[in-house]
């Protein structure tokens, strides 16, 4: 168990450097998109839903899972799709100077 | 856990950061949160044939329901409504934590299996739970705030900070009283309890102004939240997508920190801004300023040559945007160079303006950033400012005692002449009263942004 949490541990830690690499460097213009999309990654609990939702024949487990499972997809249907509707708004400028 | 599938997770996780690394520029962003999407259907559909799972029902209500409100919600939201969403969005992200690791505590004991518990395993499950409640309570808070639910204004109280530590210290005693016997449910329940509690408080003080910050954090937290559920599920996909959206939320609330010259901890706990904006009394004495009418103004801007436009939130609220693209429209059409300057903290999150003037259509390579656009305005021949205030307001550069001092702010006072729609000559959200309205090379346009706009495009029209 130890060595399992330890390896969790070095495994968080390096994802989050890994986070501040990528982003950094996002320019302002797209902060918004760049947060509803992360926003959505962040619905990856899903999986955990899923997993308490399904697995298991204790009722009460699976009702919290299911809960669970309602709040995880509106954070990931709704955080991907509205990214996409704000990312298709931005378009480059058409042949300004003729 | 098979090994084949988590090496789909893993796929999952480098899809997420290889859809975060395009989300960084205009040109692949789409496809950036196109690869973000196939991660997480990847993710989800290798999730649902793991052997473990059992029965379908619960899970296909679950998503169908959850599915078709998030679906809908993407459809109908207004632009300017974006922050709200996406602290709602947050919030879901963070009961989903605090369900699952209550979820699979409440199995484990039902089945008996309480005395197995580590310590380790009490630590990561009243984490996810904690982290998981104070993100959804306090997103509940900051959309009310932003929603116009609640006023704006800081709530404060004498003991507000102690009685936050006290509620973590009282918490982290219950976590260790459930290592002693991990079969005490209602201990559980106290900490969703206190962590509720925790949740409202910390978000109440903080005024309607410093927003983005709140919501960049409540980001950060939903992902810490994902995190702690996957030491919980000892599920690598989530510390890793958690450890990501933590240390983006984490970026946001710096860059907004620093565009408000304000430490992380004054905006959490200073609860500045006494009130909204628009219970201001006008303190300034409007003989004292040069008034121009929409005709006038409109033959100054059509013998300009440059313009540099400098857009606020009063101009999404009034929602003169689209009118506003007209008008640089026209401009441009008679050969004014026009662009936008864009303050980062416009807006209500991080980004907001761009996306307003995007839905606007106004092209994306005309918004310019603050330091590249700053050195340009000395250049220029009007700076038009339309529903800004703090952010142009020259007493951040030069006046010690303001409370706006040292914060970095666009150099409209450079430009040849100034041009300021605005109602009134009533001070922003900072309660400053702004010296450049009285300086002789400004023209005060008063009146409501889109009426003015529109008026100076039907002007600039008959001219």
């Amino acid at each position: 168990m130890d060595g399992t949490i330890l390896i969790s541990i070095y495994i968080f830690v390096l994802a989050i450097f890994v986070g501040f690499e990528v982003i950094t460097k996002v320019p302002p213009l797209l902060h918004t998109p760049l947060m509803s999309g992360s926003n959505a990654i962040s619905g990856i609990t899903i999986v955990g839903a899923i997993i308490s939702a399904g697995a298991g024949d204790y009722q009460l487990s699976q009702i919290l899972g299911m809960v669970a499972l309602i709040c995880a997809t509106i954070n990931v249907v709704g955080g991907f799709m509205v990214t996409d509707r704000m990312l298709e708004m931005f378009k480059k400028e058409k042949k300004q100077e003729k | 856990m098979s090994v084949l599938i988590d090496s789909f997770y893993l796929l999952s996780a480098v899809l997420f950061i290889i859809g975060l690394k395009n989300l960084g520029s205009p040109k692949t962003a789409r496809k950036g949160n196109l690869y973000a999407m196939i991660g997480m259907l990847i993710a989800i559909v290798v999730t649902l044939i793991d052997k473990s799972i059992l029965h379908y029902t619960y899970i296909i209500a679950g998503i169908v329901v959850g599915g078709a409100i998030g679906a809908y919600a993407a459809k109908v939201v207004e632009m300017t409504s974006m922050p709200q969403m996406v602290a709602l969005f947050n919030g879901f992200g963070g009961a989903a934590s605090t369900f699952v690791a209550l979820s699979e505590y409440l199995a484990d004991v039902e089945r008996g299996e309480a005395f197995l518990f580590s310590n380790e395993l009490i630590i990561t499950i009243v984490l996810s739970i904690l982290i998981g409640t104070v993100t959804f309570f306090g997103s509940l808070i900051a959309f009310a705030k932003l929603q116009g639910l609640m006023s704006g204004a800081p709530i404060v109280f004498k003991g507000q900070q102690a009685t936050n530590a006290l509620l973590l210290l009282v918490t982290f005693a219950l976590a260790y009283m459930l290592m002693q016997d991990a079969s005490q449910i209602e201990l559980i329940y106290v900490i969703i309890g206190l962590a509720a509690v925790l949740g409202i408080l910390s978000v109440i003080p903080i005024g309607g102004a410093d927003m983005p910050v709140v919501i960049s954090l409540l980001n950060s937290y939903s992902g810490l939240a994902a995190a702690a559920t996957g030491f919980v599920l000892n599920n690598n996909v989530l510390i890793i997508s958690g450890a990501l959206v933590g240390a983006s939320g984490l970026i946001l609330t710096n860059i907004m920190c620093k565009a408000m010259n304000r430490s992380l901890a004054n905006v959490l706990f200073a609860a500045v801004g006494t009130s909204d904006s628009s219970g201001q009394m006008a303190r300034g004495d409007k003989s004292k300023v040069t008034e121009y009418s929409a005709e006038d103004a409109a033959m100054v801007l059509d013998s300009a040559s440059s313009l540099i436009i400098v857009p606020g939130y009063g101009l999404a609220v009034a929602q003169a945007q689209h009118v506003l693209q007209e008008l640089a429209q026209i401009l441009m059409d008679r050969g004014v160079k026009v662009r936008y300057a864009i303050h980062p903290v416009a807006g209500r999150m991080p980004g907001h303006m761009n996306v307003l003037l995007a839905e606007a259509n106004v092209p994306y390579d005309l918004l310019v950033e603050m330091d590249d656009i700053n050195e340009d305005f000395q250049n220029t021949d009007i700076a038009l400012v339309i529903g800004a205030n703090d952010v142009i307001n020259p007493a951040a550069r030069t006046d010690k005692d303001s409370p706006l001092y040292g914060m970095p702010i666009l150099n409209v006072d450079q430009a040849k002449s100034v041009m300021i729609v605005k109602r009134s000559l009533s001070p922003g959200f900072a309660g400053v009263d702004n010296s450049l309205f009285y300086d002789p090379k400004t023209m005060m346009l008063f009146g409501d942004a889109k009426k003015m706009v529109t008026d100076l495009v039907k002007e600039l029209k008959d001219l």
